[in-house]
């Protein structure tokens, strides 16, 4: 059962031949079995999940039940759930239990489905490997030896070792979609705005954005159809009109103009990769959709400009959790000063501490200009490149990751070495363009991405690509040896 | 730009995130290798670019004068480390 | 030596909106602790600010109304420092796109001429929450109901230069934000704050080291503290010592001011734009809008007060200056018809009622309608201005409305004048020797010599004869008896 799609998992529930409940239970079944090998989970909520589950019978039954009605999902455990721990991967929130939901929490029940969990993830959404997390790292279920990329290690882990269909994900640099790569699943970051941040605890707030995580772009389509929609509780959040993503999957792409960016194919792409890449978009060529070698030269300044951006943003972003109204408290604290400086000490991981370190040394005076303006006048730059770039294409395509899955420890403790994992995600961010990734090969047995970059508000195009890709190829059908 | 141990003294001040004796040698150094890739931004000509705050260069939407917002002290009080006669308790302000 | 004082205001004031700036919380005055602070306004994770359509609009009225430009576009910053009472270790403010530019108060001096005094902005931003210092087994206590109020921050430029001039500033403040209904006024709720920034140099000399003297809540304050200030500098340079540019302290209660300790460290607030809010665009047509419909300000009110109502320039600053006290006075001068009288007992017995209750005027237990019915009866002749004011006295009691209480009280003057002419006439009869006296008296004394006989007449009358008419009756009946 828990190798079928969330397409299938639909069919079969409306067609009867397994019930909601019986669904529900072989996923919570299948985590209680395997995840202390991967560690996808901080929290699972077997007994609310049931009780839900049994509702959604009720409402199949009826014939009143709302579109994913009944289907399993876990959510990142950045996103606020009423009455369910919601750590943020942090000890400063281990004790947290928000009584209010995130924005896509939500939507996600009105559209019926069932909450698994809350997922594993670097602490704060800050990592790109899991291993931040205060719960301990994900273990890639294709080489547990190895990292399952971050910071939505646990989505992505939990989604490709079939603990659940389909997850939800935050990206701010890459955190959907190169731990999708990494687990060799289907993983797509929004246009900015496209989905609300409300409720989806803040790391860098102008470059956030939730999005679907699934083993196929079809079921991709329909999360992203429950996920996305203004909500009036967040400025950033857009009145865009939201089209029926699956409703444009099979279109053909005959004709398409597909953009290669030159700078994505530089010497740091390992070529075992590079060929996994080269092969996929041979088929979409195949397919009739026409290559044109673009250029985005701010690409290398797009990893500096981030690591002013982000960090910036985080340590503002950060400074509520001073052990005041909610979170980690240090003990006995002897002043007001010792309890904020000790709190947030404590609490706070080491990449986290730097990057709030960093991030309130690029504002400081005497330095805001050289840095943090600096690096807002690059963002234009970066942006400005896909802007004369999607004036000749429709699509940009090319590696999600320079490399497959490293082991624990391997970025050893240069944060630098870790922060080049994200060299060609981290540019969508920055221009607020959706991106996607999507499983195109492997290299020694570990999955490598294939990343679409599109037009703004174009997710449409990309699951449509992505979908045609896996009509014509199988290499989302592949499964980690657990599966089976 | 470099920075060393006393910056960073300065910037847990700022941060309220007190730095121990025993790691301060590894973040100055550790810092210090995040900053020398943000100096690749100062290779960057950015005359005349207006900085880009926001991804979508849109405008703030306004909110309706209307309460929407209930007592609910009751539920977020308990998530506090502290708290007497409805007030959140912390160690003593001194102006 | 001769001194010169140099001042600049910023002040603090709270926007009259329903809700917060960035939340749907209630900003009324007075509810228990943290019953208003909703998930946003105690900065829970993943709770985000959606702008107050009403904040916006009250601050361009601000604007429209001192003659300043309006920040076609403007945008918010955030503000870092960690205190308690900031629940997110940021205040979101407005620092190189304010929404007010430039624009000006002017104000009136003691000898009658007029100073103006130059604004160089006013930004929108939130509210701080309360630190209450009462010992909570050495613990403070937090109260962000406040937190999230929309504050505009009006900063002058250094144009006063006596603690009288920055009274009168801030007062026209008040009288121009009150007349706008931008905010209550009420300055014991907190409703307006000033920071006074303050230096003193010899005259010709360049500006000498300011000290920023915080959160003064009431006009005389103010001015103490000011006075205070100017004062200690000068006693500091003229020891031979010089000022430390720092934040004060100053308490009303006890007039001591000191140096505060938590704003020692040099602070670096980081300043950049709100990631979560984005900039405010503003188009002509909206602005346009906001200046056709813009209440009468002080400066005009003032102007008609003197013709419609015939006032003095003076009572017409007394009354008109304040928006409330305006709209107290016009509604009691309309109901009763008398404005000369209106005028006397709003800017009179009211307000010193108030005054010495340390009362608003929006919460006066006399309502305007019941002061109206008061003076009506005044008018009327029913009661003496002295009775008047022992039934003011119960009304505010809470003992009912004027006439129930003249009825109740039998303070009913008798301007009946049958019934006083019968008195008149009894009083002359068993008065001969009076009557007498009355008639050979030189001309000149005879007035004086009424009093006697008015006594007697309003004895009989136990006090409720109409004096005026007692007075007219009794001389017309003397005089018949030359």
């Amino acid at each position: 059962m828990h190798t079928k799609t969330l397409a299938e998992l639909k069919t079969g529930l409306t067609n009867g031949e397994f019930s909601s409940v019986e669904l529900t239970q072989h996923f919570l079944d299948r985590i209680k079995n395997l995840d202390s090998k991967y560690n996808c989970f901080i929290s699972v909520t077997e007994e609310a999940a049931l009780a839900q589950a049994r509702q959604c019978d009720e409402h199949l039954a009826a014939g009143d039940a709302p579109v994913l009605c009944g289907l399993p999902i876990a959510h990142k455990d950045i996103f606020c759930t009423e009455g369910i721990r919601t750590s943020c991967g942090s000890r400063m929130l281990d004790n947290f239990v928000p009584p209010y939901n995130a924005g896509v929490v939500d939507k996600i029940a009105k559209a019926g489905m069932v909450v698994l969990g809350k997922t594993n993830m670097d602490e704060f959404a800050m990592g790109s490997s899991n291993e931040t997390s205060y719960y301990g790292p994900v273990k890639n279920p294709w080489h547990t030896d190895c990292v399952p990329g971050g910071s939505s290690g646990g989505s992505a882990a939990a989604v490709a070792a079939c603990l659940s269909p389909v997850a939800t994900a935050t990206d701010t640099g890459g955190s959907i979609r190169q731990p999708a790569a990494l687990c060799g699943i289907t993983g797509l970051k929004p246009t900015y705005g496209r989905v609300s941040r409300w409720g989806m605890i803040a790391f860098a707030s102008s470059l956030d954005q939730g999005g679907p995580m699934a083993r196929t772009a079809e079921d991709a389509a329909m999360l992203l159809n429950v996920m996305a929609g203004l909500d009036s509780r967040d400025s950033t959040s857009t009145e865009h009109e939201v089209p029926d993503y699956t409703a444009t999957l099979n279109q053909g792409i005959a004709g398409l103009t597909i953009g290669i960016p030159t700078e994505y194919f530089d010497e740091g792409l390992n070529p075992a990769t590079e060929q996994a890449v080269r092969n996929a978009l041979s088929e979409l060529e195949k397919q009739g959709a026409r290559l044109k070698e673009i250029t985005l030269p701010h690409s290398h300044l797009s990893v500096p400009a981030y690591y002013v951006i982000a960090p910036a943003e985080a340590s503002a972003n950060l400074s509520r959790f001073d052990g005041a109204r909610y979170g980690y408290r240090c003990k006995d604290p002897v002043d007001l000063h010792d309890m904020y400086m000790r709190s947030r000490a404590e609490a706070f991981g080491d990449e986290v501490k730097r990057r709030i370190l960093v991030g309130a040394y690029c504002l400081s005076a005497g330095y805001y200009d050289a840095y943090y303006n600096k690096a807002m006048q690059v963002r234009r730059l970066i942006k400005n490149d896909f802007e004369s770039a999607f004036s000749e294409v429709d699509v940009i395509a090319g590696p999600t990751c320079p490399n497959p899955a490293f082991e624990f420890g391997a970025k050893g403790d240069n944060p630098v070495a870790m922060y080049l994992e994200d060299i060609y995600t981290i540019a969508a961010n920055l221009a607020g363009l959706p991106a996607m990734s999507l499983p195109c090969g492997f290299v020694d047995q570990k999955p490598v991405g294939l990343q679409l970059i599109g037009q703004y508000f174009d997710e449409a195009r990309m699951l449509n690509i992505s979908h045609r890709y896996q009509l014509a190829t199988d290499w989302h059908c592949q499964s980690p040896s657990d599966v089976s | 730009m470099s920075i060393d141990r006393t910056d960073i003294e300065k910037l847990g001040e700022l941060a309220r995130i007190a730095v121990t004796e025993e790691n301060i040698e590894a973040t100055t150094r550790s810092i210090n290798e995040v900053l020398a890739l943000v100096d690749q931004l100062q290779s960057a000509n950015t005359a005349n670019v207006k900085p880009l705050a926001n991804p979508l260069d849109a405008t703030q939407r306004l909110r309706h004068d209307q309460i929407s917002e209930s007592n609910h002290r009751d539920d977020f009080q308990p998530l506090a480390p502290a708290t007497e006669n409805g007030l959140y308790l912390v160690p003593k302000v001194i102006d | 030596m001769t001194w010169e004082t140099v001042i600049g205001l910023e002040v603090h004031t709270q926007l009259a909106t329903q809700t917060k700036i960035f939340s749907g919380a209630s900003t009324e005055f007075g509810a228990e602790p943290n019953t208003q602070a909703c998930a946003i306004d105690l900065a829970m994770p993943g709770t985000l600010p959606v702008l107050n359509e009403e904040a916006l609009r009250m601050a361009v009225m601000f604007g429209l109304a001192i003659d300043a430009d309006i920040g076609k576009i403007s945008a918010f910053e955030r503000k870092n420092y960690f205190y308690p009472d900031l629940p997110k270790g940021y205040q979101t403010t407005q620092l190189e796109k304010p929404i007010v530019l430039g624009g000006h108060v002017d104000i009136e001096l003691a000898d009658g001429s007029t100073k103006t005094i130059r604004i160089h902005h006013a930004h929108l931003e939130e509210d701080a929450g309360k630190s209450l210092h009462e010992d909570f087994h050495g613990m403070s206590g937090i109260d962000l109901n406040r937190a999230g109020t929309p504050l505009i921050e009006i900063v002058s430029e250094p144009d006063m230069s006596n603690a009288d001039e920055a009274v009168a500033f801030a007062k026209k403040l008040h009288a121009i934000v009150t007349s706008l209904e931008i905010c209550d006024g009420i300055m014991a709720h907190g409703s307006m704050r000033f920071d006074v920034n303050v230096s003193v140099r010899q005259l010709g000399d360049e500006l000498g080291t300011r000290t920023e003297t915080k959160n003064l809540n009431s006009f005389r304050f103010m001015e103490k503290a000011i006075k205070k200030e100017v004062e200690r500098q000068i006693d500091l340079i003229e020891d031979g010592g010089s000022v430390r540019q720092e934040t004060r302290l100053y308490d009303g209660d006890t007039d001591i001011a000191r140096s505060m300790r938590s704003k020692e460290e040099a602070n670096d607030y980081r300043y950049f734009p709100c990631p979560d809010l984005l900039p405010i665009e503003i188009d002509q047509a909206y602005i346009d809008a906001i200046k056709a419909s813009l209440p009468e300000l002080p400066e005009a009110r003032h102007q008609r007060f003197m013709e419609q109502y015939q006032l003095s320039s003076y009572d017409a600053g007394v009354l008109g200056d304040d928006a409330a006290t305006a709209q107290y006075f016009e509604t009691t001068a309309d109901q009763c018809d008398d404005a000369k009288l209106a005028a006397n007992w709003v800017s009179g017995e009211l307000a010193a009622k108030l005054n010495s209750e340390d009362m608003p005027i929006q919460q006066s237990p006399v309502s305007a309608e019941q002061l109206a019915a008061l003076i009506t009866r005044i008018s009327d002749k029913t009661i003496s201005n002295k009775m008047a004011r022992e039934v003011f006295d119960a009304i505010w009691q809470g003992e009912g409305e004027p006439d129930a209480i003249i009825e109740a009280r039998g303070l009913k003057q008798v301007s009946n004048s049958g019934a006083i002419e019968v008195m008149v006439d009894e009083v002359i009869a068993n008065s001969a020797k009076q009557v007498d006296n009355y008639r050979n008296a030189d001309v000149a004394k005879r007035p004086k010599m009424l009093g006697y006989f008015v006594g007697q007449i309003m004895t009989a009358s136990k006090g409720q004869a109409n004096p005026q008419q007692v007075n007219k009756i009794l001389l017309s009946k003397l005089n018949a008896l030359l």
